[in-house]
This record gives structure tokens, sequence and C-alpha cells, in this order.
């Protein structure tokens, strides 16, 4: 993959005019994908992609292109050709951007990370029998993903890894669900068998029958999970710059009215574990570690390079869209071995589904329980619930209602393949909550 | 640039001992165009271009997606498909045979007088941007932004049962959208909600001066906004105007009623559902005044289409009918794997991901009620327009929703703004709450070109139509 994004680029800069500029940006996997329903398979199947993206810019306008990559040269290279001709005449066309942002070579990278895989016509073997018996449904995802950038100044990055992730469930007869996620880069089939079992230990607890809790509030335990779906709030109307400045960020009572969460609430957007790529979409290298949210003061936004120029503030290099890449929160103390005693009575939850902005200026998010997700009393775990809403801000649950902040932080991995394998995780640990708003 | 595939002579190239071969071409070209604060901000054409190749080995089907779409290319996908298909076939979730892929020839073409083409980017820069300048009304705009998404779809395919099916779509995402602030209140306005406007037609749609009258409004109406109590919250009547009902239709009808759900198959992502097999022909799902249609028949909806992705052909089928359920969401494998009758919604979001059960057009068909109609009937309550936020649980149960745009009802008439509408229920009681339908009059085309599901993860475009509808005793609430 690497040598045909060196050939195209290559190439595509010899077609550039004086005064044109072309950033180009990859992005493929080679995958395997096996559905599993009851534990058997669903669907099954490889996918080969990848994609080139093309950012022309000329007399300061910037049109872009792309064109899925078929890895034959002649094909690959009439398709760039095309493009950039259509884009030259586009950029005559268009109205002045006076925001664009010009490539630059700030140096080049270069980062492959090898494993030791399972193979793919291994995979269900290796896979089904710690599931024996059990109702298992889910996702294998397996293989090589690639991302480059290059631009016409010579600047190069190129980022391959090799990773794998079983996303599943187990099910009870009742209905009842936990969650697992096991991924990684070198398979480690011990590893695995281990992590299932783990699994299978708390289903056990599902097998209680359901409770009915009332709407109201209520001291809520959130495991790291749960905290990590909080966390991706912050990527969607949120830590970004241009979302606060174009008035849609429930960020604004922290920048406005100098709203600051709790003490016990830090967040970093930190590349240095290499979940992902250091450079964005531009080819512009973030700085490894990004403090945001410091002692619950709002310390930076994401902020890109267009937005830098558009609101005449620093960029950070984020990406274009100014989500998280690779965000770490820090913990606190609390041993996992204590949440139960510390809860006493109330909620125990290991994961949340569906969330929304239900008011984003004020804060407040709504979203469900799922999964394994308990009531507790005189500091035992009496049984699951059944589904709740919630509704409340993080005003409150980051913010004054934050009692305690497990002393562990856990990685939870990406998994999502909306158009191909994303990269990423979300550090967090679990975190204690006071006068938790469930409303449904 | 797209290639010209012959995929007769691509499908003679596969060599494997499969029960069944198919191989599914899919071109797709976006091409965006987006004024954000009176400069441009998106201005591109990228294209996706590929072919699924699908085997049925030992009753296990296996694919392969590609982008090589060469004879060799073709023929070596087709073998790792193989591969994959028969090792799973020991562990088979059930064992088809040819029939899941149903033999058609046929072909459909999207209804359009102009073209992409016949608006140049700067003819439709200039739309945008006059429409920004329209949209600004006020300094108190803090924000504003026109869009327009061009999709060209090119779908062919071909099997070794015979099936010769060709398709080609031409459709549109539009959008216009004023942000108004005044410190921490802040309020957005839409043109139909998150880019609920979506069509299935062509440049003809782009009527400048419709556009700048729906641009002042909405920025108009923003402004009104700021300054607007906010929604009183408590048990009331809600009436919901079409772009909203396109999403209320979407979350907690058309993902419950999805069979491939109810079959488990989505349980570790977007989630199962209430309804059960046994609940069809059974469950009265709403009120009498309930009729649901799965309708990819419907002129500029944005999911019509003549065959599914497995090659089955797609007809107009009532789903429910005077609040009954009657049928289900599912395609041929769903169909085979249920026992039940379903309708032609076996879809892939592109060449690279394999066919699941998605909706399509799902609609509520018009009643008798005018708007005044509807309007009269409630003593006190809230009118709603164009979602603004969305969430359901895992069993399509309980929702909660929120709107941009809010009216107040007193004694039958409209009569201040509110901000912040939002209301909450559970799926059944809430449709079986449904008290008034309005007439073809008050009737809306829309749709989501975002719709999440499937693993790995697909997002799909589905259209929905409805007219405005009064919901009776329903929990509304406003923001903070």
């Amino acid at each position: 993959m690497e040598q045909i994004f060196n050939q195209l680029s290559e190439s595509l800069f010899s077609e550039l005019n004086n005064g044109e500029n072309l950033i180009l940006s990859f992005d493929g996997e080679k995958s395997q994908f096996i559905r599993f329903n009851h534990a058997k398979v669903r669907q099954t199947g490889l996918v080969d992609d990848a994609d080139l993206g093309l950012k022309f810019i000329s007399n300061n306008r910037s049109v872009h292109g792309g064109f899925t990559v078929s890895g034959n040269f002649d094909i690959d290279i009439a398709r760039g050709k095309s493009e950039i001709i259509r884009m030259r005449l586009e950029a005559q066309e268009i109205p002045e951007d006076p925001f664009v942002v010009f490539p630059k070579n700030a140096g080049s990278s270069h980062e492959i990370k090898l494993a030791n895989s399972l193979p793919f016509e291994n995979a269900i073997d290796a896979l089904l029998p710690a599931m024996s018996g059990m109702d298992f449904v889910g996702i294998w995802a397996n293989g090589n993903m690639f991302r480059g950038n290059a631009n016409n100044l010579g600047q190069k990055h190129w980022f391959e890894t090799e990773s794998f992730s079983l996303d599943y469930s187990l099910v009870t007869p009742e209905h009842q669900m936990v969650k697992g996620s096991f991924a990684g880069n070198d398979w480690n089939q011990g590893e695995y068998e281990s992590y299932v079992k783990r699994s299978r230990g708390k289903l056990s607890l599902m097998e209680r029958k359901p409770v009915k809790i009332d709407t109201g509030k209520y001291r809520t335990w959130f495991e790291s999970a749960a905290v990590s779906d909080f966390l991706g709030m912050f990527s969607w109307n949120g830590i970004s710059e241009a979302s606060l400045r174009q008035g849609c960020s429930g960020f604004g009572r922290m920048r406005h009215d100098d709203i600051r969460l709790s003490p016990k609430f830090s967040v970093i957007e930190d590349f240095s574990p290499g979940f992902c790529p250091k450079f964005n979409s531009n080819g512009e290298v973030s700085t490894e570690k990004l403090s945001l949210i410091e002692n619950g003061e709002l310390k930076n936004t994401l902020v890109s390079s267009r937005s830098a120029k558009e609101y005449g503030v620093e960029s950070n290099n984020a990406e274009s869209g100014e989500y998280l890449r690779s965000p770490y929160m820090a913990s606190g103390n609390l041993n996992q071995n204590n949440v139960i005693g510390e809860i006493g009575k109330g909620l125990y939850l290991s994961n949340i589904h569906y969330l929304n902005w239900s008011d984003n200026a004020g804060g407040r998010i709504t979203g469900l329980t799922r999964y394994a997700c308990f009531w507790v009393e005189n500091g035992e775990i009496v049984a699951p619930i059944e589904t709740m809403r919630f509704d409340d801000s993080f005003y409150n649950f980051f913010g004054e209602r934050l009692l305690e902040v497990e002393d562990k932080s856990s990685v939870n991995p990406e998994v999502e393949t909306y158009g191909g394998r994303s990269l990423g995780a979300t550090t967090c640990p679990g975190i204690l909550v006071d006068d938790f708003s469930l409303t449904l | 640039m797209k290639l010209d595939i012959n995929m007769k002579q691509l499908l003679s190239a596969v060599d494997v001992p499969a029960q069944w071969v198919g191989l599914r071409e899919v071109y797709e070209a976006h091409t965006p165009r987006m004024i954000r604060d009176g400069v441009p901000v998106a201005n591109g054409r990228a294209f996706t271009h590929g072919i699924m190749v699908e085997v049925l080995v030992n009753g296990q089907f296996g694919y392969y997606g590609t982008p090589n779409m060469t004879s060799e290319g073709i023929a070596s996908a087709a073998k790792k498909a193989y591969q994959q298909a028969e090792i799973a076939s020991h562990h088979a979730n059930h064992q088809f045979d040819e029939s899941a892929r149903p033999s058609h020839i046929g072909s459909y073409a999207s209804p359009f007088t102009k073209d992409r083409e016949s608006l140049s980017a700067g003819n439709l820069n200039d739309i945008l941007l006059e429409a920004y300048n329209h949209l600004k009304v006020s300094n108190k705009i803090v924000s504003a932004s026109s869009l327009c998404q061009v999709i060209e779809s090119s779908f062919r395919f071909v099997s070794s049962n015979g099936s010769d099916i060709n398709q080609e779509f031409l459709m549109f995402e539009f959008d216009l959208s004023a942000t108004a602030a005044d410190g921490t209140n802040q309020q957005t306005r839409t043109f139909g909600g998150m880019r609920g406007t979506c069509k299935q037609m062509g440049m003809e749609y782009f009527d400048k001066y419709e556009i700048l009258a729906n641009a002042n409004r909405i920025g108009e109406q923003a402004i009104e906004l700021l300054t607007a109590d906010d929604c009183p919250t408590g048990e009331m009547d809600a009436v919901i105007a079409p772009d909203q009902m396109m999403l209320q239709i979407h979350e907690s009808i058309g993902h419950a009623l999805e069979v491939d759900r109810i079959l488990g198959d989505e349980r570790n992502y977007a989630g199962w559902s209430f309804v059960k097999l046994e609940d069809f022909g059974k469950l009265q799902y709403g009120s009498k005044l309930m009729n649901i249609t799965f309708d990819p028949t419907l002129e500029s909806e944005f999911a019509s289409y003549a065959y599914d992705d497995g090659g089955l052909k797609a007809s107009k089928e009532h789903l429910i009918k005077d609040g009954l359920l009657v049928r289900g969401l599912g395609g041929q494998e769903s169909q085979i794997r249920s026992g039940l009758n379903g309708v032609a919604n076996f879809r892939a979001s592109n060449w690279n991901r394999a066919p699941i059960d998605r909706m399509a057009n799902i609609n509520l068909e018009p009643g008798n009620s005018s708007f005044d109609d509807l309007i009269s009937q409630v003593e006190y309550g809230v009118y709603m327009e164009s979602n603004k936020s969305w969430s359901i649980d895992d069993y399509r149960n309980k929702f909660q929703f929120g709107c941009e745009y809010g009216k107040l009802i007193e004694n039958g008439k409209m009569t201040k703004t509110v901000k912040n509408p939002n209301y909450r229920g559970i799926s059944n009681p809430f449709w079986r709450s449904l008290k008034g339908v309005g007439n073809v009059d008050t009737f809306g085309i829309y749709g989501t070109p975002n719709c999440g599901k499937g693993e790995p993860n697909q997002v799909i475009r589905v259209g929905h139509a409805s007219p405005t509808c009064l919901f009776e005793n329903i929990q509304v609430f406003g923001g903070v």
C-alpha cells in the first residue's frame, strides 16, 4: 500500500502548475469481518479498500477530490489526473476562501506496527470454542489499516498497523446482556480465553430477576466504558473551537461564564500510546499531549488550522472536524474493590447507550442504561435493573456532583467501522456521581 | 471518471464450485458545496467504485469487497470469498439455498429533469451565498450556513441464477441553518431538522427565490427563539410536524420492525426489538388512525428503488394497517429465517458491505384532518417542528426527542413561540395515543442520509413521509 501511495503521490505532484498546491491523504484497509449471532456465523467476508483524498489549492480557493484506489497504477493515475483537471477548473468558478489552509513541510514521519496476528482462516476455530454453550453475538474485525499523507512541498507521513477486535455481547435466556471488547495487535489465545471467562463470570450476576426502579436522582457508578461514551459527546458540538464560536457548543458556559467542572476532572489529548497517527488530514502533527480540561478548568479547546485563521487563535493541529482522537482522563483515588461499598444505595452502570444532547447549551445529555447495570443496596449488588432513560448535565456529573474517580484508567478501543475500520481509543477511569437523574 | 465494467464477463471469470455467485457493482459520487459565514467551506467531489463478490457455499454466504474490477481481481476475490464461506459453513447460523437470492432482470432510474451538471459549481455557490445572506437577518446570528450535496449512484447486480439489474440514482441533501446567540442562550433553526431535506430528484429543485424565502424565515425564527419562553413541562397534547414525525417513525417503528433485529443479529450494536416474531398479525401497535407503509414507489422520496441489493423486486406494502402490525421489514434472507412476510429491504451501504435489513421509505399515510382541525382539538399543548435531538433504547421502547421550534396551543389556537420543545414516551403507548392524522395538505416528504446500523457498521439513506399528527397526553418539557 505504501508503495502505491508513494507512486501516486510522486506522479500527481508532477501534474501541478506554478502556484498550485496539493495535499493527498490515504486511508486503506485489508480486513476480515465475521459477524456472529447465537454463537454461529451470521455473515463473513473480506474487504480490500483504499481511498485517496485530494485537496487542491489555487488562487486562494480550495477544492477537494477523492477516489477509490484500485491498485492498478494506470487506472489510479488516470483517476488522479482527471481529478486534478476537474479541481483546477472548479477553482476558477468558486468564491475565494480567506481562511484556506496552505500546506507546509514541517517534517515527515514513518510508523509501521507489525503484529503477530491471527490468520484469517484460523479465526473461527480460535474464537468459537471459548463461547461454547453461550448465546454469543458480535463482530470480529482483523487485519491491516493504512493511513498516509503527503504534500507537494515534500512532507510525507505513513502510518500502518495490524490489529484485531472482537466486540461482543453474551446474553442470558432472560435477555440480560454483558458486553465485552477484546482488542489488540498481537493475538494471544490464552489472554482471549481468560477475557471471555471473566465475561462469563459477570453474566452470572445477570441471572437474577431484574428490578424496576423509579425515576429520580441516584448515587451512580459509571464504569470506564460508560465514561468513555460521555467523553465521546465532547467531540460533537463540544470541545471544538469552531463549535464554540458558532454558538453550538455545550462548553459555552465554561468559556463565557467561567463555570468550572470538578477539580477531580482532567482530560488531555494524548497521542503517546500510538493508538492512531499524530498527523491529521492536512498532514499537520499534533503535540504528544495537549491539556484540555485541567482540574475542572477549560485550558484548551481543539483548534484546527482553519479555525486558527478564521478566529485569530493559535492552532493545535486538531483534525478539521475538531474531534477528540486519543483522549485520556486522569485517574483518581477510588479502588474498584471499594466501588460497591461507596455506592451504598444506588446504581452501578457498566454501559450507556444512544447519547444525544437534550439541551446543548446547558450541557444536558440524554441516553439509556444498557448491559450490566445493577441496583445496589447496603453496599451489595441486589439485581440487574430494567432499562432506564437518564437526562442530566455534564456540568453536574463531571462538576459538583462528581464524588470520586477510579484509581485506574482503562483503554476503550475504537471499534466503529463506518466506511472503514477506525483507529484510536479513549482511556479513562470509572466515576462515582451523586444525584444522577433518571427520567423515564 | 467512471470505468465501464463488463459485469457479465467478470461473472464468467469466477471459477469456484459455489452454489451461487453474485457480483454487485456500486459507483457513488458525492458532490458537496457549502457556504458558512459567508465563505466557501466545502467544494469538491469524491467517488467510490468497487464490486462485492458474494458466493454461497454449503448454505453459507461469504463475500469479498474489492476495488480491483479486472477479471483476475474478481476471480481471486471469489476464491477468497469461497474459502471464508466454506470455513464458516461448519458453524452457519442458517443454511441458505439459492432462493435467498431471487432471479430478476430489470432497471430503475431516478426521475429528474435537470442533471447535476446543469447547475455549475459557480452557480450553486452563488445560490448558497445568497441564501447565507438571507439567513443572516441580524448580528445576533452568530453563524449561518447553506449546503447542498448531490449524490450520483449506480448499482449493477448480476448473478449465476440470471439476475441482471441496473439502477441509477440522482439525489441530494440540502440544508439551511442559522444559529442565534445571546451569551449562552443559543438557538439553531434549520430547514427540516438534521439534514431532513433530502430527496431523489434533480437540480430542478433549486428554485432560488423559494430558497431565499426559506432562508429569511429560518433566520428570523432563530432570532425569535432567542427571546421565546421555554417550552412548558407537563403532560399535554402535542401536534407534531412532518419534519419531526419522520424521526418518530424512524426510531419507534422502522428500527423496531427490522426482522434481523428481531432475530437478534443486532443485539451487540444497534440493539434488539420489543417486537417479537409472534406479534405480527396480532399486536395493536397504535391507534386505528395509524397506517404505516413501506413505499419504494413514492416519487422524489430519498430511498425509492425497484430492487433491493439481494435482487428482490420492491413494492409498496402495509407494515401497520389500522394500527395492527401486519408485516415486518425483512428481506429475502430474513423471510426465510423467520417465516414472516417481508419486503425488499436487503440493502448495503456500499460495495464494501454485505446487505442487511434496512428501512427504505417508511411512511405514515395521510388521514382526513386539516391542520386547523388538529390544532382546534387541543385545549392546552405544544406544536413542534424540526428534530434536533433523538435517543431511544436498544429495544426501541423509551424514546426522547427534542425539536427546534415550538408554538404553544391554547384553547384550540396557536399562541406564542416556545423554545426547546422536547417530549418523551414509550413506543406502543405513544402510538396508541395518536388522536389525529393530517390530510394530504399537511403531508411532508423527508429523509435522513445517516441511518447507522450493522456490524461492520453501515450508514444508509432512508426516506420518511408523514402528515402532521396529534398525540394526546404526552410528557412534554423544555430546556435546563
